[in-house]
């Protein structure tokens, strides 16, 4: 199991930005002269600039990647993450031999499948019965193999009625499917795949998952997995490579990878209030401040038993307003975790005159909080009706969780966000018969 | 620290390094490539294969009419579908075979993006394909060619028409190795690709196809004889239907010519190959 199965030696890409055009014949020229007549470096490697998609650079060259070094151990799976443009697919193209490193070694042990795209080669005019033989083989299988498996992947597919039409009549979710399978059945030693699993319905998602899975626990093959679906990155993977600006910024546990990459993605990056944060606001209101215990800042942090959660809104308004607030708190992926939505659960509102105001609520919290961080998404609506204003990701709750009578606090991945407690007063009791 | 690497990928590639067990490993794939190509060509279609006849027959009419006729270019004593048949044809696979080739990255550029195989498949299919459209353009050749036996036509076949693999053979890997640097240089500068479209027809004109080389004059034979598809098409007409020049030294010529292209093609094909999905 620890025999190394990919080894990335210093690999770095170059790319040039802009148009490839008549200025392309000058530099090629000019860099053969330079490398092959007068042995000097190449003069357009040394101007690449680190990749940083936002600012605009001095060269016309980029590295995509950069000294780009780990390992990859048999039979490991392996997520690769990071913001778009951070060079995971093209280090994917690297190693499926799509494009070739400006420098650097990659090293690996067996057959290579790679899963850039569901499909490829498929030809609209033939029969998916033909389809599967070409995409095949174009995967690397050989004709006998197909044949083998012919059945498996038409079931695993579920197209078995259309089997022998062209592939042009097909849904674009049944393409998705039959080529999904196709690549399913491959076996190679390393299998490299690029988010092929956003495709089709939730019932073949499950079922993509699910085949992933087998693929990589029980048949023990290496597996270099990219996607931005942190839950299969977290249900696939043993291990996360986090990539920012083209080279590693992390490399670890899945779990700590995860969370590495969530804490760096900057959320309204940059806001500095809350009140920055709201973006659809009526026009009759003003708001001039958002604080949460007390601070108007975008990043709050709740201790340890800490019980409630003061919020105040502070503005002024021509119209009359009937009121509440609706808050709602999130994973950092983005997934509901709980919510404040009395409005509508409860019927409450608040008749606010027009003319300044300041409204004020105190949350109370459940003792039992998991341990991370959090957003908040804060809606300020006439309940049921129409929003004021909606403030999304407005805040980054850093939960330091209750620690126990062991010293742990909640653990979110197993345990939930929060922890039940049984009635107050009444820990329990034992009835003898 | 002994590793048993499989697989090593680096930024550099050896000039003439062609991956014939990788080739041979897709092989399936090769022929995958080939049944789409010829499957592909006559499905939706009433007349079906009859496709492939009906191109060669109406070209011949065609040529029957304006050059045989109009423009009354002799055919050294050859009846004239006959001859014009077999240039169409031998023309037709050549052509058909280099834009094949010329196309492999253009018309590949998804797939080439996405999955490694080694590329050579794809130009190597095109060739296979054509071949097989080829022998069928051949049974219609062949067809022809009884009819004018049994009328007592003024055809005799000799010995050199058992050169005819070896014709076609050289035939197949001019049109590879002229479209592979073709194919090449288009992945990066599209300009030949604009000259490739006219330059062809043109190139139709300066080999013997519809005339015989025996119909230019001294002043012009020296620039026919330099095409190294002249001896070729020589060849065919002279063991096949006794017309034309045997010519074993324009055959030597034209070998040699072909083999340097290949090395050519390959230094050139190869270098593109592992960084054209960058450019392209």
């Amino acid at each position: 199991m620890s025999d190394i199965s990919i080894q990335f030696d210093h690999i770095g890409k170059l790319y040039r930005l802009g148009l490839v055009g008549t200025g392309t014949l000058s530099h090629d020229l000019n860099r053969w002269w330079q490398t092959k007549v007068l042995h000097h470096e190449d003069p357009y490697l040394r101007v690449g600039e680190v990749n940083d998609r936002a600012h605009k650079g001095s060269s016309d060259y980029v590295w995509a990647l950069k000294d780009i070094t780990f390992d990859v151990k048999e039979g490991d799976v392996v997520g690769i993450i990071g913001k778009n443009g951070a060079g995971k697919s093209t280090l994917l193209k690297l190693l499926s031999r799509v494009t070739s490193p400006t420098t650097g070694i990659i090293r690996a042990k067996g057959r290579i499948a790679s899963l850039l795209e569901v499909g490829t080669g498929f030809h609209g005019e033939m029969t998916g019965r033909e389809n599967i033989y070409m995409n095949g083989s174009i995967l690397g299988m050989t004709r006998s193999e197909i044949n083998r498996k012919l059945d498996d992947i038409i079931d695993f597919a579920g197209i078995e009625r259309y089997i022998d039409t062209p592939v042009k009549r097909y849904s674009s979710g049944m393409t998705v499917r039959l080529g999904f399978a196709v690549a399913a059945f491959l076996d190679p030693e390393i299998l490299v795949v690029d988010e092929v699993l956003a495709v089709g319905d939730a019932e073949f998602q499950r079922k993509a998952i699910g085949k992933m899975q087998d693929v990589s626990r029980g048949e023990g093959r290496t597996v270099l997995f990219v996607s931005h679906n942190m839950s299969a990155i977290r249900s696939l993977c043993h291990r996360g490579v986090v990539l920012d600006n083209g080279m590693v910024s992390f490399d670890g546990e899945t779990e700590d990878a995860v969370q590495f990459y969530l804490k760096d993605a900057p959320v309204n990056d940059e806001a500095k209030s809350i009140k920055e944060c709201i973006s659809n606001k009526k026009s009759y209101l003003e708001i001039y401040d958002i604080q949460i215990n007390g601070s108007s800042s975008v990043n709050t942090s709740l201790k340890p038993g800490q019980k409630e959660l003061d919020l105040m809104i502070h503005g002024v308004t021509q119209d009359p307003l009937k009121c509440e607030i609706k808050m709602i708190i999130k994973k950092m992926d983005g997934t509901p975790m709980a919510s404040l939505i009395e409005g509508r659960n409860k019927g409450y509102h608040f008749d606010v005159h027009s003319g300044e105001f300041i409204f004020r609520k105190r949350i109370s919290l459940p003792r039992y909080l998991a341990n991370g961080d959090y957003l908040v998404d804060l809606y300020f609506v006439q309940p049921m009706i129409q929003d004021y204003f909606f403030a999304p990701s407005c805040l980054t709750l850093h939960v330091e969780g209750f620690y126990d009578q062991f010293g742990d606090p909640l653990n979110l991945s197993n345990e939930g966000f929060i922890g039940l407690e049984s009635v107050e007063g009444f820990p329990g009791s034992v009835e003898y018969l | 620290m002994a590793k048993d690497w499989t697989l090593v990928i680096k930024p550099e590639k050896r000039l003439l390094d062609v991956d014939l067990k990788g080739i041979w490993r897709y092989r399936d794939l090769w022929y995958m490539y080939v049944k789409r190509d010829i499957v592909t060509v006559y499905k939706q279609t009433i007349l079906g294969p009859l496709w492939f006849f009906i191109q060669p027959i109406f070209t011949t009419v065609m040529y029957m009419f304006v050059f045989g006729g109009l423009a009354g270019i002799s055919t050294d004593g050859v009846p004239q579908p006959l001859f014009y048949l077999s240039g169409i044809m031998l023309w037709n696979y050549f052509s058909e075979c280099f834009s094949g080739a010329s196309n492999t990255f253009t018309a590949n550029a998804g797939i080439f993006g996405k999955v490694y195989f080694p590329r050579l498949v794809v130009p190597l299919a095109s060739l296979t394909s054509n071949l097989i459209k080829m022998f069928i353009q051949l049974l219609l050749f062949i067809a022809v060619y009884i009819y004018y036996l049994a009328v007592g036509g003024t055809v005799s076949i000799n010995a050199a028409a058992l050169l005819f693999p070896v014709l076609v053979f050289m035939l197949a890997f001019h049109a590879l190795s002229w479209g592979l640097i073709v194919s090449s240089l288009t992945s990066k500068y599209r300009d030949l690709r604009y000259l490739v479209g006219f330059g062809l027809q043109l190139f139709m004109y300066a080999t013997p196809i519809i005339y015989p080389l025996s119909a230019a004059g001294d002043k012009f034979r020296w620039a026919l004889e330099l095409n190294p598809l002249t001896p070729i098409f020589e060849a065919f007409k002279y063991g096949f239907l006794g017309a034309g020049s045997l010519s074993w030294s324009g055959l030597l010529y034209s070998a040699i010519f072909m083999v340097v292209m290949m090395f050519i093609s390959v230094i050139i094909f190869n270098r593109v190959e592992r960084n054209f999905m960058d450019t392209v």
